[in-house]
C-alpha cells in the first residue's frame, strides 16, 4: 500500500531507488524483469543445447504427414491416411463431445442430489450425503477405472445375443446394451421428412412466442393464461399431423447382430459411456454441494416474505429462491464445467480417443515429437479454459448485485 | 525459492546425479551403475516379481551389459518407461540404454536420432481370438472389434493390414497389457493384437489358455532391439558387442556352466578364445576388461539360456525359438565374427 | 345434602390422572418414521426407492465381503476355495500389502523408516492442525521435513543437517536485518541460506552416503500409497508459500509483477494436471542443464507444486479480497509499510478466511496424485494397473484392488474434510 509522501526535496539520488516509494516499485519491477529474462534465457539455452546434443529439432512438419492409425469414434471424416492434424481435430471434437455431455448430466445429477440432500426425508438426504461424500473423497481416475471395469464386466458382450436361446436380449427389441457400447436405433430420413423437421422447428419457435405473449398479457392485463398444456400441444400436434399426412417418412433403423458386432443403428461407444458417466457422477457430487450451498445461502426471510405475499411453494422456488440462488450457484458451476473439460483428459485410461489420446498419445508415440505435441495439447486446453472463463466473467458482470 | 532448497538438498544427497559430459561409457563407470530403460511390466520380457526383483528377457540384456562394463550384473538401475516416455528418457540422458521391446524403424533410427545396436528378438504382430469364435485367419476379422495395446508400431501395422485387405474393423486402444486382457476376456473386443510374443505371454496368464488361439498371420516385422543415443559410438559398440557376445556364445557352445572353464585358459577354438579374452585384446579395444564377455555370460548365460529361462517353451509363456534360432538352425541370429 | 352428596358419589379423585403415553402413532420411532420417511405419498415413494437402492447395494457387496478369502497365494487358488460362491479374493491385499503401501522397490528391511516418518507426520501436523496445543511443539513441525527426508531417502545425515543449518542461518540473518528493513532481511536471509548450502554441500565428503547409518534409497524406488502421501504432503507444503507470494503478486500495484503472476496462474489453471505431468515426464528433462539429470520424482514434485500453488493463490486472493477495505486503510493509517501491514494485519486474517479453501485444494491435490500412474510412476494405482495385475497369479483381480485404493483415499480425504469443517466452526468469529 503506497502512501503519499512528502514532495521530493533536491535532486535524484541513487539511494532513492530503494528508499523512495515512488522509485522503489520500478526497482523491484526491473529486478523481476531481469530475473524473468534470465530464467527464460537459461531454460532456453539448456533446451537448445540439449536438443543440439541429441541432434533433434523442433518441427511441426509431422502434423501434415499421414497419421497411419485408425480411430474408433470420429465425428468428422477420418481414415488412417488422414494427417496427424486431422487426427488431432478428431480428438478435439471428441473431447468437446464428452465434456458437453458430461456437463449436462453432471448438472442434472448435481441439482437432483443437492435438492434431495436438503429434503426432509431422512433416508433420502442421508443417501445423498453418502453419494456426495463417497464421490468427492475418492480420486476421479479410480472412479473412471472402476466404472469402466463395471461396464466391461457386468454388461454382456455381443456374443451373448447370439444363438437360439441368447443369454442377453435387446431392450424393447431396439436398444442393445453391450460392453462395447450401446446400440440405439437410428432415424432413416425418407422423402418429405424435411417437412416434418421444419414443422417441428417452427413449433418450437411457436412455443416461445406463445409464452412471451402469455407473459406480456400477464403484465399488461393481469390475466393468467395456462402455460403447460398449450405449450405441449403447440409442440407436438402440428408435427404429428404433418408426420402422418406425409405418410410416416421417418423410419427407424434398428441395430442387428451381424458378424462380430451389431450393425445398423447408432453406436454409442463403451469408452464414451464410461467416461461420460464417470465424469458426470463424480462432478455431480461437487455440483450437489454447490447447489446446496446456493439454496442455503438464501435467507429464510425471503421464503417467508414470498409466502406472506401468497405465493404457492412451487412459485416461491421458481420466482424467489432459485433466481437468487443461481447467482451463488453459477460461478462455481462453471468452474466445475472447466474441471470436467480438464478431467476428460483422463480418457486415456479407458481408451477414449480424445485429444490427449490422439495428439498426446498415439501421435506422440509414433512420431516421438514429445515437446511439440505436449505444447499443442496445452495450447488447446488453455484456449478452452480461457474462453469459458471469459464467458463466465461476462455472466458474472451481468448478474452482479447492483448495490446502492 | 523453496523449490531450489529442495533441489539443493536432493542434489547434496546424491539423488539427482550429475553426470560428466565425457561419454556414456565413462559416465557409467564413474557412476558404478547402469541406468537401463525397460517396460513398466510385461511378463517374460521385463517385469518385477513379487520381491520387486526385475526379471525377463530384456532385463537380461541390461544385466549382461552391466556385467561386461562394471563386472556386476546387479549394478543396474531399472527405469520403467512407457511408450510415451521412453524416447525422451533416452534422449535426455536419464537412461543409458533402452531395452524395451522397441521396434527398429527407419524414422526412429534416422529422424529421432537413436542408434539401434542389434536385434535381440525377431517379433511380429499377431492376433489372438477365442477358440469359440471359429476364426482361422485374420482375414476373417471383417467388422471385428480389435483391442490394441498402444505405444508401439501396433496401431500403424493394424491400419495398414486392414486397409491392404480392404476389410473394416473397430480399434480399441488400450494403455496397459492388464487392461487389454481384461477387455478381451470380457468379450469387449473380439480379438487382441500386439506382438506375438506379448500375446503368448498374456495367454499364459489366463485361466484357460487353451480356449484362445493365436492366428497364423503375422502382419508385421518387429525387430526388437536395445538402442542407445545417436553419436556416442563407443558406447553403442559396447552394447552392440555385448549383445553379439551373448548370441555368439550360444553359437560357439559357451554356456554359463562352462564359461568359467573355458575362460581360465586358452582352448582349442580361437574364436572362443577371442570372445572370452584369453587370446587377442578385443576387450581392450572396447575400453573394457579382457574378460568382459565372459563376465556377461557368467552373469546371465548365453542367448539360448536367456531365451529358455525367460520366454522359452519350458516357461509359462512357451515361445518357440522360430526366427530367433541360430542361423545354423534355420533362424535369423547371425553375429558378425569376433575377430 | 352435602352429606348425601359426598356419600352418593362412590369415588372422587383427589389428584390428577398421570398423563397417558401419547398414542403409539404419534411418538417414538413410528412418529419419527412418519415425519421423516412417509410424510407425503411422494416421500413414501422416494423412501421405498431409496430402500431398494440400499438393498441392491448391500445384497451385492455384503456376501462378497463376508465370503472373502484372505490367505491364498493366487487367484486360481482363491477360486478353488470359493467354489463358485460370490466372494472377494482379498488375499491379493495380504500377499501384496507391502507393494501396495511401499511400492516394489523399497528395501523390505527399511520399511520401518517410512512408517516412522508417517507416524511423525501426525506429531508434526498436530500443532498446525490444533492451534490450542502449546506453540513450542511447532519446533517439531519445523524439524519434521529434514527428519522425514533423512528417514525416507537415508544416506548421510549431513545433507538434511546442512539444509537445516541453511534455514537457521537464513532466519538468524533475517532477524538481525529485519529491524533495518524487511527487504534487506528477506534477501539477506536467502543469501545467507544459500551460502551455507553451497559451502556445506562442498563439505560433505565424497561417498558419505555409502556407509551411512541409514542406507540410501533412490527416489525411483519409492512407490505405492507412500508415494501418494509423499507427493501430497510435499507439494501442498511447498505450494503454500509460493501460493501466498503469487496471490500477493496478483494484488500488487506493480504492473509487471502483477502481469507475471496473472499469466502464471491462469496458464497453470487452464491446463489439466496430466499435461503438466507429461511436461514433467517428456519435456522438463530438456530444460535442465545438459550435464545433469534430475530424477522423475523431483520433476513431478516441481510440476505438481506449480499446479497447486496456482490454485492456492486463487483461494488466498479470495481471502484477501474478502477482507474489508478498512483493514488495509487502518494499516496504512498506523504508518505500517507494505511488508508490515501484510505480515501483521492482512495475511493473518486473509489466511484464516482461506483455510477451508486451502484444505479443499489440498484434498483435491492429494487425490490427483494418482495421475502419476499415467507417467510410469508406481503409486498405488500404478502398482495395481502395472505389476500386480500383470502378474500371472493375480491377473483378473480388479474389485478388491480398486476397492482397497478407493478405501484408503476415502479415509484420508474424508478425515481431512471433517477436520476442515471442525476448524471452520472453531474459527467462526464473524466480524461483520
Amino acid at each position: 500500500m503506497t502512501t503519499i509522501t512528502d514532495p521530493p526535496q533536491g535532486a535524484f539520488r541513487l539511494s532513492m531507488l530503494i528508499n523512495d516509494t515512488r522509485y522503489r516499485s520500478y526497482t523491484f519491477q526491473f529486478i523481476a524483469l531481469l530475473a524473468l529474462i534470465s530464467a527464460f534465457a537459461y531454460l532456453g539455452s539448456n533446451l537448445f543445447s540439449n536438443l543440439a546434443a541429441a541432434g533433434l529439432n523442433i518441427s511441426y512438419g509431422f502434423l501434415g504427414t499421414p497419421a497411419g492409425y485408425d480411430i474408433n469414434q470420429t465425428l468428422v471424416e477420418y481414415n488412417s491416411q488422414s494427417t496427424n492434424a486431422r487426427a488431432a481435430l478428431v480428438g478435439i471434437l471428441n473431447t468437446l463431445l464428452v465434456a458437453f455431455l458430461a456437463c449436462v448430466t453432471a448438472t442434472v445429477f448435481g441439482v437432483v442430489a443437492g435438492v434431495l440432500r436438503l429434503s426432509n426425508n431422512w433416508l433420502v438426504s442421508k443417501l445423498m450425503s453418502f453419494y456426495v461424500e463417497i464421490f468427492r473423497n475418492i480420486p476421479v481416475l479410480i472412479w473412471i477405472i472402476i466404472i469402466f471395469t463395471i461396464m466391461i464386466a457386468v454388461l454382456p458382450g455381443p456374443r451373448a445375443f447370439r444363438g437360439d436361446e441368447p443369454e442377453a436380449s435387446m431392450f424393447l427389441n431396439a436398444i442393445a446394451f453391450t460392453n462395447r457400447g450401446v446400440y440405439i436405433p437410428a432415424p432413416v430420413w425418407g422423402p418429405g421428412s424435411m417437412l416434418v423437421v421444419a414443422t417441428f422447428i417452427l413449433s418450437v419457435i411457436g412455443v416461445f412466442a406463445y409464452r412471451r405473449y402469455a407473459t406480456k398479457l400477464l403484465y399488461d392485463t393481469g390475466r393468467l393464461l395456462p402455460m403447460g398444456w398449450p405449450s405441449l400441444a403447440i409442440l407436438f400436434v402440428p408435427t404429428l399431423l404433418i408426420y402422418f399426412v406425409m405418410g410416416m417418412p421417418i423410419g427407424l433403423d434398428y441395430p442387428e447382430l451381424k458378424g462380430f458386432n451389431f450393425a445398423g443403428g447408432i453406436k454409442v461407444g463403451g469408452p464414451l459411456i464410461a467416461l461420460w458417466f464417470a465424469l458426470s457422477i463424480y462432478t455431480g457430487a461437487f455440483i450437489a454441494e454447490n447447489v446446496r450451498a446456493g439454496i442455503q445461502a438464501i435467507s429464510k426471510g425471503q421464503t417467508e416474505a414470498a409466502g406472506a405475499l401468497g405465493l404457492r411453494s412451487g412459485r416461491i422456488m421458481n420466482l424467489v429462491v432459485l433466481p437468487q440462488a443461481l447467482r451463488v450457484i453459477i460461478p462455481p458451476l462453471i468452474s466445475q464445467y472447466l474441471n470436467i473439460t480438464k478431467n476428460s483428459s483422463l480418457a486415456i485410461a479407458v481408451g477414449y480417443a480424445d485429444i490427449t489420446a490422439t495428439l498426446g498419445g498415439i501421435t506422440l508415440n509414433q512420431t516421438g515429437r514429445a515437446i511439440e505435441c505436449v505444447l499443442l495439447l496445452m495450447l488447446f486446453y488453455l484456449t478452452i479454459s480461457l474462453s469459458i472463463s471469459a464467458v463466465m466473467n461476462v455472466y458474472n458482470n451481468s448478474v452482479k448485485l447492483k448495490e446502492r | 525459492m523453496k523449490k531450489s532448497v529442495f533441489l539443493g538438498a536432493l542434489t547434496v544427497a546424491g539423488v539427482a546425479a550429475g553426470a560428466a559430459a565425457a561419454g556414456t561409457l565413462d559416465d557409467v563407470k564413474a557412476r558404478g551403475t547402469l541406468n537401463c530403460g525397460v517396460t513398466t511390466g510385461l511378463v517374460g520380457f521385463a517385469a518385477p516379481d513379487a520381491n520387486g526383483e526385475w526379471k525377463g528377457f530384456d532385463v537380461a540384456v541390461c544385466r549382461a551389459v552391466a556385467a561386461a562394463v562394471l563386472g556386476d550384473a546387479s549394478a543396474v538401475e531399472f527405469v520403467p518407461t512407457t511408450g510415451k516416455t521412453r524416447f525422451t528418457a533416452l534422449a535426455s540422458g536419464e537412461i543409458d540404454m533402452l531395452a524395451r521391446n522397441t521396434t527398429w524403424t527407419f524414422s526412429r533410427d534416422v529422424d529421432l536420432k537413436f542408434e539401434f545396436v542389434g536385434i535381440n528378438y525377431y517379433d511380429g504382430q499377431g492376433f489372438m481370438v477365442p477358440k469359440e469364435l471359429g476364426v482361422s485367419s485374420a482375414k476373417d476379422l471383417d467388422g471385428a472389434t480389435v483391442c490394441i495395446q498402444t505405444g508401439t508400431t501396433t496401431e500403424l501395422n493394424l491400419a495398414d493390414f486392414f486397409r491392404a485387405n480392404n476389410i473394416s474393423y473397430e480399434p480399441v486402444p488400450i494403455e496397459t497389457n492388464a487392461e487389454g486382457n481384461q477387455q478381451y476376456l470380457a468379450g469387449a473386443c473380439d480379438t487382441y493384437t500386439t506382438d506375438a510374443s506379448g500375446l503368448a505371454a498374456s495367454r499364459a496368464t489366463y485361466e484357460n489358455p487353451g480356449d484362445h488361439v493365436i492366428l497364423p498371420e503375422i502382419i508385421s516385422k518387429e525387430p526388437l532391439g536395445p538402442l542407445v543415443r545417436h553419436g556416442d559410438n563407443e558406447w553403442a559398440d559396447v552394447v552392440r558387442w555385448t549383445l553379439n557376445a551373448l548370441i555368439a556364445a550360444e553359437e560357439l557352445g559357451v554356456t554359463s556352466a562352462n564359461v568359467a572353464d573355458l575362460s581360465s585358459a586358452a582352448g582349442d577354438n580361437p574364436e572362443v578364445n577371442r570372445l572370452l579374452g584369453t587370446e587377442d585384446t578385443l576387450g581392450e579395444m572396447l575400453g573394457l576388461d579382457a574378460d568382459w564377455a565372459s563376465k556377461a555370460i557368467t552373469a546371465v548365460g548365453n542367448y539360448g539360456e536367456i531365451f529358455e529361462g525367460n520366454i522359452g517353451e519350458s516357461t509359462p509363456i512357451g515361445l518357440a525359438r522360430g526366427l530367433n534360432a541360430q542361423w545354423t538352425e534355420g533362424g535369423l541370429l547371425y553375429t558378425p565374427p569376433f575377430r | 345434602m352435602s352429606d348425601s352428596q359426598t356419600n352418593s358419589v362412590a369415588f372422587v379423585r383427589t389428584d390428577p390422572i398421570p398423563p397417558a403415553a401419547p398414542p403409539f402413532t404419534t411418538s417414538g420411532p413410528v412418529k419419527w418414521a412418519k415425519d421423516n420417511l412417509f410424510s407425503t405419498p411422494a416421500y413414501t415413494l422416494l423412501t421405498v426407492a431409496a430402500l431398494y437402492v440400499i438393498y441392491l447395494i448391500l445384497s451385492n457387496t455384503l456376501p462378497w465381503i463376508f465370503n472373502g478369502v484372505w490367505n491364498t497365494s493366487s487367484l486360481a487358488e482363491c477360486r478353488e476355495v470359493l467354489q463358485g460362491v460370490s466372494g472377494g479374493c482379498f488375499s491379493v491385499l495380504t500377499e501384496r500389502w507391502n507393494q501396495l503401501i511401499f511400492g516394489f522397490k523399497y528395501p523390505v528391511e527399511e520399511y520401518w523408516r517410512p512408517s516412522m516418518a508417517f507416524l511423525l507426520l501426525f506429531v508434526a501436523a498436530a500443532p498446525v492442525l490444533f492451534y490450542k496445543l502449546p506453540r513450542q511443539l511447532l519446533i517439531i513441525t519445523g524439524l519434521f521435513p529434514f527428519v522425514a527426508f533423512w528417514l525416507i531417502w537415508g544416506g548421510t545425515i549431513l545433507a538434511p543437517l546442512i539444509a537445516l543449518a541453511g534455514f537457521i542461518a537464513g532466519y538468524l540473518v533475517y532477524t538481525r536485518l529485519v529491524t533495518f528493513s524487511f527487504a534487506a532481511g528477506f534477501f539477506g536471509g536467502i543469501a545467507a541460506a544459500f551460502v551455507v548450502w553451497i559451502v556445506g554441500g562442498e563439505l560433505i565428503p565424497e561417498g558419505a552416503s555409502e556407509n551411512a547409518w541409514l542406507a540410501p534409497v533412490a527416489s525411483r524406488d519409492l512407490g505405492g500409497f507412500m508415494l501418494n502421501m509423499m507427493l501430497g504432503v510435499t507439494c501442498v507444503s511447498l505450494s503454500l508459500p509460493i501460493g501466498i507470494a503469487l496471490a500477493l503478486g496478483r494484488q500488487s500495484d506493480m504492473p509487471l509483477i502483477k502481469w507475471i503472476c496473472v499469466v502464471f496462474i491462469e496458464f497453470i489453471r487452464g491446463v489439466p494436471l496430466i499435461t503438466l505431468l507429461f511436461v514433467a515426464s517428456v519435456m522438463l528433462a530438456y530444460f535442465f542443464p545438459p550435464e545433469s539429470s534430475t530424477d522423475l520424482f523431483v520433476r513431478v514434485v516441481i510440476m505438481i507444486t506449480m499446479f497447486s500453488s496456482a490454485y492456492i493463490a486463487e483461494v488466498i486472493r479470495g481471502g484477501l479480497a474478502a477482507l474489508p477495505r478498512g483493514q488495509y486503510e487502518a494499516a496504512d493509517s498506523l504508518g505500517l509499510d507494505y511488508a508490515q501491514a501484510m505480515r501483521l494485519i492482512i495475511l493473518p486474517q486473509a489466511l484464516k478466511i482461506s483455510i477451508p479453501g486451502i484444505v479443499n485444494i489440498a484434498v483435491g491435490l492429494f487425490k490427483d496424485t494418482t495421475l502419476v500412474s499415467v507417467i510410469s510412476m508406481f503409486d498405488i494405482l500404478g502398482m495395481i494397473r502395472g505389476p500386480i495385475l500383470a502378474a500371472t497369479e493375480w491377473n483378473g483381480v480388479y474389485w478388491e484392488l480398486l476397492g482397497f485404493a478407493a478405501l484408503l483415499f476415502f479415509v484420508v480425504c474424508y478425515g481431512i474434510s471433517q477436520y476442515s469443517q471442525w476448524l471452520e466452526r472453531q474459527l467462526a468469529t464473524d466480524h461483520r
